[in-house]
This record gives C-alpha cells, sequence and structure tokens, in this order.
C-alpha cells in the first residue's frame, strides 16, 4: 500500500503519543555495525558523474570495477582478467565466474560495456579511450572485446585508477539513463548493497553486507584483492562539528574518522583505545589555479612570476602544521609514484625566489591591474592557501585582491570566463588526491584544449596536449617516464598549474576495529570489528 | 472566537503569498548557480546546460514561481534538486527531531526562568535577586556552542551520566530519547531561560505593586498563593508572548545546538540547503517556518484569553 510521508509522520507521531512505540517497535540489530564518520556528507548518489569524493567512496562500497589497483599501484584483475593482442589494439575482457547484482540477476558483458561507455563520457581517462575507440563489443555473456585504432600505453590504468569518477559497473538499464537523470537505483554488484529506506540525505547512509558477493582469493590491496565482508552494517554518519565527531570517537559512539582534522588530533593520540594514522600515503595535493582566459595571467612570464613568488613549506606549515603530515612537491603528478618528477618546481621547495618573480613581473610588463583570488570560508583543508599564496603575491609586487565567499558560491563563480573585473577571478585553489594526478593522462588540470574540456581556468596550450598524446601512446614504462618528465617541465615553463604541497589525511579508529586495508580509497571490506 | 480564528487563518494567506513570492526572488537573485555545483569539475557547458533545462532552471523565472506554486497547492513540495528526493519526505524525516529539541527546551524554559523570575522580583535587590541576573547576563552573554561543549565536557565526558551526542527517535525507547535531548535542551533553552527570567521579573515587578495585591496580603493571604495566583495570572500576558515566540524562534534557529549534538533536525537541513543552493528544499522550509510562526502567533492570541478573561475575541 502506499503512503505518503506526511501520512507515515502522523502515524509514527499517534504512536509515539500514546508511549507504546518503544514496546511494539523492533529494529533488527546486526551483530557488528561500524559507525563511520566521512568527510563530508553524502547527498549525490551516482558515483560516474559526481566529481565528490564522497561520493566515488561510495561507489566503492556498492559498485565494483572490472580491475582493481593493488596497493602498489598495479592494475590487478577485478571483475574481470584481460588479454592484450600482440599490436596492442584490442583488449578482451573475461568476467569471473559467480557475478551478480544485488537484485540477484548475473553481471553481463552487455552491463559492462553499457557502463564503460557512461564512464567515458565523463571521465577524462575516460574520454581519451573513446577519442581512440573502433569498437565496444560483446563476444557471449561473459566477454566483451574493446578495440582501439591507435594503441595507448595505459588503458588498463585509466580503467582500474580509484580517482573520482571511477569506471563503476552498473547494470545496464541503470547505466543507459541519460546524463543529467537521477540513477533509478542502487544495485550494484559490491560487496555491500546500499539499504535504501535508511538513507537520510545530508546525515546518514547505511550499507549491509551483499551476502552473495563472491570475493577474490587473493589477500585485500587497496581496491584490488579480496572484497569479503566481516561486518554485517556500515553505517556513514554525518557530523557537521569536528569538535563533536572527536568526542564521539572518544566515547565510542563511533568506530572511525575518515579525515580527522589536524588541530584535533592532539586530543585523540592521548587515548590508547584510539589509533590515528595514515592509510593513504599518497595523500593529496594541493595547488593553485590561474585564470588563462585574461590578463594578467594570459602571460606565461606573469604566471611563472607567480609560481616563483610562492614557497610550499609556508603555505604547508599554515595548512597543515604537523610535519609528519606534510611534505613540499613541486610534481604536478605528485611524490611517492612512478611518473613523479619536480623539474622546473625547484623554487617552489626552496622557499621561493622572489627577486627573479619581481624580474619577471617587470619584464611583463605587469600593469598592477588587481588579480582576485577566490577564498572559500568553510572549507578547512582550502581556507589557508588563498592567504599565504595572496601575501607571498604581494611581496613580489603584485596587486591583490582575496574574496572570500561560502564554497558553493565559489564552486559557482570559479565557473565563470569573465574577467575578474566583471565577476569572474584569476586564481583559485583546489586540492587533489593524487590518485587522481599521478599521470599526464588522468589530471585534470593538465588538459589544456581551451574552453572545450579543460578544468576551470581553461588553459590553450596545443604543445601541452602533444605531449600529453605522446605519453597516452608510449609504450614502455621509460617512455612513459620521460614524457611525463616532459609534460612536468612544459607544466612547469608555462605554470599550467602552482603545486603548493602534498598532505595525508589521518584516520582514526577505535581498538575494536582492526585488518583496516590501506590505500586511496577508504573501504569497508577486510575490516573487522570485536565484540 | 471562531470567527476570530477564521479572520486570521484568511489573514494569512497574503502573508504566506509575499513569503513565497520574497523567498523565490531573493533565491533566484543570490549567487551561486544549482546546475554549476551539481555537475561537478569535469561537465561541459552542454551538461551544465542540460542539467539545468532538467532541472527546470532554464524557464523564465515567473513560469518557475508559478508551477512551483501550482505544485505546491497540490501538495507537492518538489524535488530536492542535489539528493533527488522528495522534499516532503526530507521535511518529514527532520520535523521530529526538531519539535522534540524545541519542545524539551520550551518545558526547561518555563520550569527554570519562570520561577527563577518570580523568586527575584520577590525578593528584589536580595542576593538571589542578584543571582538570578547574573545567571541571565551569563546566558545571554555566552554562545550557545559554548555552552553546550561545558555542558558536554561536564556532563557527558567527566562525569559520564549522559551521551556526548545523537538523537534516538521516541521508538527506540522513552529512556534513550530523553537521555539525549537533555544536554541539548538545556543548551538551547540557556538564552531562553535568561530572556524570560528577566521578563518575568519585570512583569512581576509592576504587578506586585499593584492595589490588589497589597490589599489580598491586607487579607493575610499567604506569599506563595500571592506570586502564583494573583501576580503571575496577572503578569503572564507578556511572558506567554515571550515563550511563544520563543517556541518559534527555537525551530528556526536550533542549527547550532543541532550541529554540536549531532542532531539531524530542520536547522541542519535548511543550512545544508542554502549551501547547496537546493532551492526546492529552502523554499519549503521557508514557508514551513513563516506557517509555523503564523500559528504560534494565532495560538498565542488566543491564549490571552484563557489567562486573563477580560481578553475576548
Amino acid at each position: 500500500m502506499h503512503t505518503t510521508p506526511l501520512a507515515g509522520f502522523t502515524k509514527k507521531a499517534l504512536l509515539t503519543a500514546i508511549g507504546t512505540v518503544s514496546a511494539l517497535s523492533f529494529t533488527a540489530q546486526a551483530e557488528t555495525t561500524v559507525n563511520a564518520v566521512m568527510h563530508s556528507a553524502l547527498r549525490a548518489l551516482d558515483p560516474v558523474s559526481s566529481s565528490a569524493t564522497i561520493a566515488r567512496n561510495h561507489g566503492y562500497m556498492i559498485y565494483d570495477t572490472l580491475i582493481g589497483l593493488d596497493a602498489d599501484l598495479n592494475p590487478q584483475p577485478q571483475m574481470a582478467d584481460w588479454d592484450i593482442s600482440d599490436d596492442g589494439l584490442t583488449y578482451t575482457f573475461t568476467l569471473r565466474e559467480g557475478l551478480t547484482w544485488h537484485d540477484g540477476t548475473p553481471v553481463t558483458a552487455a552491463d559492462c560495456i553499457a557502463s564503460l561507455e557512461r564512464w567515458a563520457s565523463f571521465d577524462p581517462g575516460g574520454t581519451l579511450i573513446l577519442d581512440h575507440l573502433e569498437s565496444l563489443e560483446a563476444l557471449d555473456d561473459h566477454r566483451f572485446e574493446l578495440t582501439l585504432s591507435t594503441p595507448l600505453g595505459d588503458v588498463i590504468g585509466l580503467m582500474s585508477k580509484p580517482s573520482a569518477m571511477a569506471a563503476f559497473m552498473m547494470p545496464e538499464d541503470v547505466a543507459s539513463i541519460a546524463p543529467g537523470q537521477p540513477l533509478p537505483n542502487q544495485i550494484g554488484s559490491g560487496p555491500f548493497r546500499f539499504v535504501a529506506d535508511e538513507y537520510q540525505p545530508g546525515v546518514k547512509v547505511v550499507y549491509e553486507r551483499f551476502d552473495e558477493y563472491e570475493p577474490r582469493d587473493e589477500a585485500p590491496s587497496g581496491t584490488a584483492g579480496s572484497k569479503e565482508v566481516f561486518v554485517d552494517r556500515v553505517e556513514w554518519v554525518h557530523m557537521p562539528d569536528m569538535q563533536t565527531t572527536v568526542n564521539a570517537i572518544n566515547s565510542g559512539d563511533i568506530d572511525y574518522i575518515e579525515r580527522t582534522p589536524f588541530d584535533l588530533l592532539p586530543l585523540l593520540e592521548h587515548n590508547p583505545e584510539i589509533t590515528a594514522d595514515v592509510l593513504d600515503p599518497l595523500g593529496m595535493l594541493t595547488l593553485a589555479r590561474t585564470n588563462f582566459l585574461h590578463p594578467p595571467f594570459d602571460d606565461a612570464r606573469i604566471r611563472r612570476a607567480a609560481l616563483l613568488a610562492i614557497s610550499q613549506e609556508d603555505v604547508m606549515a599554515a595548512l597543515v602544521g604537523d610535519p609528519r603530515f606534510y611534505q613540499t612537491c613541486a610534481s604536478v603528478f605528485g611524490c611517492g609514484t612512478q611518473l613523479s618528477s619536480e623539474s622546473g618546481g625547484e623554487s617552489l621547495t626552496n622557499g621561493g625566489s622572489l627577486d627573479e618573480a619581481r624580474a619577471l613581473l617587470e619584464e611583463a610588463g605587469y600593469d598592477q591591474r588587481p588579480i582576485v583570488l577566490l577564498q572559500p570560508s568553510d572549507v578547512a583543508t582550502l581556507t589557508p592557501q588563498p592567504m599565504v599564496v595572496a601575501q607571498a603575491l604581494r611581496n613580489a609586487g603584485f596587486n591583490v585582491e582575496l574574496r572570500q565567499m561560502d564554497w558553493q558560491t565559489l564552486v559557482s563563480q570559479r565557473a565563470s570566463r569573465d574577467a575578474s573585473a566583471d565577476g569572474g577571478w584569476d586564481m583559485i585553489f583546489t586540492n587533489f588526491g593524487v590518485d587522481s594526478t599521478w599521470s599526464p593522462s588522468i589530471n585534470p588540470l593538465l588538459i589544456a584544449t581551451g574552453l572545450e574540456g579543460s578544468w576551470f581556468g581553461w588553459p590553450t596550450d596545443p604543445e601541452m596536449e602533444e605531449l600529453r598524446t605522446e605519453f597516452a601512446l608510449a609504450q614502455s614504462e621509460e617512455q612513459r617516464k620521460a614524457m611525463a618528465d616532459a609534460v612536468q617541465r612544459h607544466a612547469m615553463e608555462q605554470t599550467t598549474l602552482i603545486p603548493l604541497g602534498q598532505f595525508q589525511n589521518v584516520t582514526s579508529w577505535r581498538q575494536e576495529l582492526s585488518d583496516i586495508v590501506e590505500g586511496p580509497v577508504p573501504v569497508f571490506w577486510g575490516m573487522r570489528k570485536a565484540d | 472566537m471562531l470567527g476570530y480564528f477564521i479572520r486570521r487563518l484568511l489573514a494569512a494567506i497574503p502573508v504566506m503569498l509575499v513569503v513565497a513570492l520574497s523567498v523565490f526572488l531573493l533565491l533566484r537573485l543570490s549567487p551561486g548557480d544549482p546546475a554549476v555545483i551539481i555537475a561537478g569539475d569535469m561537465a561541459s557547458a552542454e551538461q551544465v546546460a542540460s542539467i539545468r533545462a532538467a532541472l527546470g532552471l532554464d524557464q523564465p523565472i515567473y513560469t518557475q514561481f508559478f508551477i512551483w506554486i501550482g505544485n505546491m497547492l497540490q501538495g507537492d513540495f518538489g524535488t530536492s534538486l542535489i539528493s533527488q528526493t522528495s522534499v516532503l519526505s526530507m521535511i518529514t524525516q527532520r520535523l521530529e527531531p526538531t519539535i522534540s529539541l524545541a519542545i524539551a527546551a520550551i518545558v526547561f524554559t518555563v520550569l527554570i526562568s519562570v520561577p527563577l523570575g518570580v523568586i527575584a522580583a520577590w525578593r528584589q535587590g536580595s542576593w538571589i535577586d542578584n543571582l538570578v541576573m547574573s545567571i541571565s547576563v551569563v546566558g545571554f552573554s555566552v554562545p550557545v556552542f559554548v555552552i553546550g561543549y561545558v555542558l558536554i565536557q561536564v556532563f557527558a565526558i567527566e562525569l559520564g551520566w549522559l551521551p556526548v551526542q545523537g538523537y534516538r527517535s521516541l521508538e527506540n525507547g522513552v529512556g534513550e530519547f530523553a537521555r539525549r535531548l537533555v544536554l541539548p535542551a538545556l543548551t538551547l533553552s540557556s538564552v531562553y531561560i535568561a530572556l524570560i527570567a528577566r521578563m518575568t521579573r519585570a512583569s512581576m515587578l509592576e504587578v506586585l505593586k499593584e492595589d490588589y495585591i497589597r490589599t489580598a496580603r491586607a487579607k493575610g493571604l499567604g506569599e506563595r498563593l500571592i506570586l502564583f495566583r494573583h501576580a503571575l495570572r496577572n503578569a503572564g500576558v507578556p511572558i506567554l508572548t515571550v515563550i511563544g515566540t520563543g517556541f518559534a524562534l527555537m525551530v528556526s534557529g536550533v542549527v547550532v545546538t543541532e550541529s554540536v549534538f549531532n542532531i539531524p533536525g530542520l536547522g541542519r537541513l535548511i543550512v545544508d540547503a542554502v549551501l547547496a543552493r537546493d532551492y526546492p528544499v529552502i523554499q519549503a522550509l521557508i514557508l514551513l517556518t513563516a506557517g509555523l510562526y503564523v500559528v504560534i502567533n494565532l495560538l498565542i492570541d488566543l491564549s490571552y484569553a484563557i489567562t486573563d478573561p477580560r481578553i475576548r475575541y
């Protein structure tokens, strides 16, 4: 019988009023429930169209991927194994046995093809594959073939990357919906099921173990290996106040905090019942981006002068403070990965080079027009950078205007392509997980195709696009490394972006939890909870 | 009385229409584009445009307004732009915690502030009066979140008597429901205790100077009877007004307490909606709040007739 929410509420109020509900009601209590506070509330449930990291994390709970990425960043078979033809053009994927959707129907090649097509329409890495795609066809229910027009060097890597907009597999009817339309359901084939009845957007998300999930035999590692679940339920509870969150884990109300604020860490580190540690050693890259469309940052010399003015150590000390959890890193890919290179960014990690910056500004004839930096007032991990950078730029001779606003206003304003004097901007700041920046193919800030396809700032740089294409086509690791280094040097010369440093998030959990899987994605498979 | 009631209800219709039009226009004029927010980092201009069209945000503003009003009149509050869930179900999910918290806070407020105000007036100038007025100054001056943190530190962390955070519905048992409401309700009521204690004191001081109080004393009536039956009842009209508007203010201004104690109520919903530019949710919540004010004001007016027999409608 269909009941309206209002009718349901009235009924509930009536029951509570007569005071018998507590005796009559019975909520099935799972044996083990992990209560976790994630870094953000989940409000949008489509992990393929949303670039929000929390949507990606949700995706890994209920969906699975064809290919996983282990803790050493090597792609591993997950839902499927693959063969590559000798000419590097044809990829044949074979789904493993026993894969089913949460509604009990089997996962088929047609589902995966529709999912890959949908993913490729949103994700830059997927778009790269799409640009070189000859065909994508099912061979039978369990096998499909992806054929390229030109051999790309990193197709498997792109399909395994655990960045925002990862290649999650969905049922064909879900993956076929039009862009902009909400997903009709939350049926995946991952190790957890989404409990729709208990979902409160912005408040709570509940997942139950999917008992029919067939895990792989290998040990869990990153997003690869076994995804066997050892707890009955996982609840993501959103707490807007971090002091409350810290109180809650200290008192045992919650078990897990995905990202512990650095300034509150001392409140947890003295508690022997709580472990606070880094689960993702790569962490996040924080960076600045200039607007290439308008003066003064349409001039590469002035962009470079801005870069030379900045000292990463100053930025990271203000942002993180505790040197255990940050390092300077001038690589546009982030440090600690196979492709990391810091060529051309030495001044950033050596305290800046104000004299060079001033000289370059003079040479470029900077006319003292104000440059507008947008500063979010309500995102703790993005508020300090604009202040530190603004002062560094003033020291170099820039005329700086710092504009403060809430994050969502900033998100809208950064889409403006107008000049800063007309409501646009000159410099913005953002953080990306290194899982989203570690190669020229996936780093969205390196796309330099102008107004179509580039990230905010909209650089047009044919040479960068040529280098990125050469990287994508490189077949050997040596070639790929050399091309990545060339991209790094070019990005520093053109100041495609300004790396401001790298930091690690600290996860905290109570002693009842064990066997937590390390990696760029906070996952809840493999985890155990003692009574 | 019935005629007055109906007239007041009819008078609320233009008020609600003005509120609806104002909130609709203000939201459309404020910076921030929901389509850009929903589209995410990598969306093309075409994708943003298609989302805008799918949400109906590409229509002229007057068209959007009439569609919204038309739907509201049919009981359709719309769908959240961000979570794609029904606005009505979002509000009903959040209504119970906020109403429970506001009722508990108003009960604490009345139980604590009225006796304090009466006693302070009765013993004007004494140390009791000074103490009550000092507590009142503290209640006014200290921010609500500081009071919340102090109460958590003392009663939840140090003494361990009460939970540090969270809300449990009555469905999960009266005991747990009440335990989790005590600290947030005390926190929320702190400023209202201060306000109503002062109001009660001032109102009582005026009444206690009246001739009929002197007459009552001359007749040999006990002080308790004089204070609570004769004086307080006559001083009640302004106190009732403040309590009533205080309740409406609690429902609409509960966000800090809800955040500090992690209570998933209407306050957090409206802040989240404003930050995400979730127009249908904001519009529905503001209309709901405006409606609440209209109803509470009406109830306050009707209650005057109960406390003061001279007032008739």
